[in-house]
């Protein structure tokens, strides 16, 4: 079969370019429009984004006008709390695992495989399996602090304000942690072991060897590691969604279940479609981090 | 020199007992849809389980009571999975040769446009197609939702396989070329199967992650019959009462396909995630 040269990059792009151009680019074009589309006057607006972002509603606040002690403070609020808690635990513990595995501990592929299976599951399991995990009844994190008497934490945990949200973000890190040892635990692999074995000869101790050999080697692994968490926190849904819904009170709210709320519950579609613009807005600056960094 | 040694033991036992901590939830969820409810609740499950009284009560329920019907939503999942796997391995496939071996004036333009696609939240598409799959009788449809799967996939996949393509080794190709061998008989004779790791990897994440949608699934497929596992199993905890026995039992079941499927083929998950991280 000889196609000339013009048509021959056409033969190999037509059809998938067909299926991206439907149902991944149109929508995405339409999405930007709809969010404007105030379907009171049939008029391009900002309605949608003023009721938006000034919803009082627990369920579908964005960033809470009054400041409280404990949640809801907010879907968008609650995502950056996300981001700023699991986001240094995720690559401290990563980081750290990665190098004890690699240097000192027996079975490695052993533990790594255990990790990386939160990976795996569906986030939709993870989230029960949290529910679960926090349960007075039958779950671990209760059952301890019942046992050491610490009566406030010894409750189900996604039942009150005050824990539901730092549950969630714990349970996040059993999930996502396997993602960071992985991708650490590969780029460690490219430090040659002759940097190593130097620092040790000339008596490094293993602090020293970390922080100063290893730490600054893996710095694009830290960068993208860093990037696809909050990219990760920013986004998620399916655990919140299968554990508490968003509840109690709104008080684990995220923005992608106010856009699923306005979606399913308000049958709102324009101002689902608002939040969803909003969403990607955000995260825009993390999205062009990373395609600067796979482009080369 | 001892000192050094059992700093070594003590930084073997932390890292092991995190680890074990990390099995923990799935022991929990193992032992827990095996036993009665009413032992678990007096003797909790932590602990080496009575044989006399375990139970696949709970994920018979969990299959077969039509309330829940899993069985349907699992038959569901696989039908969804793996169409939306075959169709973008074929896509990407092709797209990929062509950004891998072929010269045109829109390839930097047409390769930005993947990247921007591998990025964008799921959650930016979904408002305009409800609207267009409700016109074209998509709609709650299995047949849509593999549509966008495949769509999707198309992008990271691309992606995915031209990096794979580019470090063929190039002679074959000159080789074959001089030969006077068409693009098509390149592609298909040469770089397909010099590439069956590659294809191996995205399809088993590809498969994986479309098992694994919820999002996707709730706002497309909204009644029973077309229900996926994800979605069904959700439904299995109640409003205000939970069977932890039952519920556990379906978090196995609709985990078992990707646990399956890392259990046989984990290097190439674990490689294809690292290839996220590392640069080449």
């Amino acid at each position: 079969m000889y196609l000339s040269k013009r048509i021959r990059p056409i033969f190999f792009l037509l059809f998938p370019f067909t299926l991206i151009i439907m149902f991944v680019i149109y929508p995405i074009v339409a999405t930007v429009y709809y969010s404007f589309y105030d379907k009171n006057t049939g008029s391009l607006n900002f309605n949608n984004y003023m009721d938006v972002i000034s919803s009082t509603n627990p369920l579908y606040m964005l960033v809470s006008r009054t400041l409280t002690r404990t949640p809801p403070w907010g879907a968008l609020v609650h995502n950056l709390v996300w981001v700023l808690v699991h986001v240094p635990l995720t690559i401290f513990l990563g980081l750290i695992l990665a190098f004890l595995l690699k240097y000192y501990v027996k079975g490695s592929t052993l533990v790594k495989t255990i990790i990386f299976l939160g990976m795996v599951v569906p986030p939709v399991v993870g989230g029960l399996i949290i529910r679960f995990m926090f349960d007075e009844v039958v779950g671990i994190f209760p059952a301890i602090f019942s046992f050491i008497g610490i009566e406030a934490l010894s409750k189900t945990w996604t039942n009150y304000p005050q824990t539901a949200l730092f549950a969630l973000i714990l349970g996040s890190l059993w999930i996502w942690l396997g993602f960071s040892v992985t991708v650490f635990s590969a780029a460690l692999e490219s430090i040659p072991k002759s940097h190593i074995d130097a620092a040790r000869v000339f008596g490094a101790s293993m602090r020293h060897i970390f922080l100063k050999v290893i730490v600054p080697q893996l710095k694009p692994a830290i960068m993208i590691v860093t990037v696809m968490t909050v990219l990760w926190d920013m986004k998620i849904f399916d655990i919140v969604y299968a554990s508490t819904g968003g509840g109690p009170g709104g008080s684990t709210s995220v923005l992608a279940l106010v856009m699923y709320s306005y979606f399913a519950r308000a049958l709102d579609y324009y101002k689902s479609a608002t939040v969803a613009v909003i969403l990607t807005l955000i995260i825009t600056p993390f999205i062009i981090l990373t395609i600067r960094w796979l482009k080369d | 020199m001892r000192r050094k040694v059992l700093k070594t033991i003590l930084i073997n036992l932390i890292v092991w007992i995190l680890a074990l901590a990390w099995t923990l939830p799935y022991i929990g969820i193992v032992a827990i849809s095996v036993m009665p409810y009413r032992e678990v609740i007096i003797k909790g499950w932590l602990r080496i389980p009575d044989v006399n009284s375990l139970t696949i009560k709970n994920y018979i329920e969990a299959l077969n009571n039509p309330l829940y019907d899993l069985a349907t939503g699992y038959k569901n999942s696989l039908i969804v999975a793996s169409i939306s796997t075959l169709i973008p391995l074929i896509g990407a496939a092709l797209a990929a040769y062509a950004f891998s071996n072929l010269d045109f004036r829109l390839k930097p333009l047409l390769f930005g446009l993947i990247l921007v696609i591998m990025m964008v939240p799921q959650q930016l598409t979904v408002v305009p197609l409800f609207f267009l799959y409700r016109n074209l009788g998509l709609y709650n449809t299995v047949q849509g939702i593999i549509l966008l799967h495949s769509a999707w996939g198309i992008a990271w996949i691309t992606f995915f396989l031209r990096n794979y393509f580019k470090f063929l080794p190039r002679s074959l190709i000159e080789a074959a070329r001089v030969d006077g061998a068409s693009d098509f008989r390149i592609f298909s004779r040469i770089v397909l199967p010099l590439s069956i790791p590659g294809l191996m990897a995205a399809a088993l994440l590809q498969f994986t992650w479309v098992w694994n949608d919820l999002f996707y699934a709730l706002i497309f497929l909204v009644s029973r019959e077309n229900q996926v596992v994800t979605q069904k199993v959700v439904m299995l905890k109640g409003e205000y009462h939970i069977d932890w026995g039952l519920l556990a039992a379906g978090s196995i079941i609709s985990m078992s396909m990707p646990v399956i499927l890392y259990a046989v083929f984990n290097k190439y998950f674990m490689r294809g995630i690292a290839a996220w991280g590392v640069k080449r």
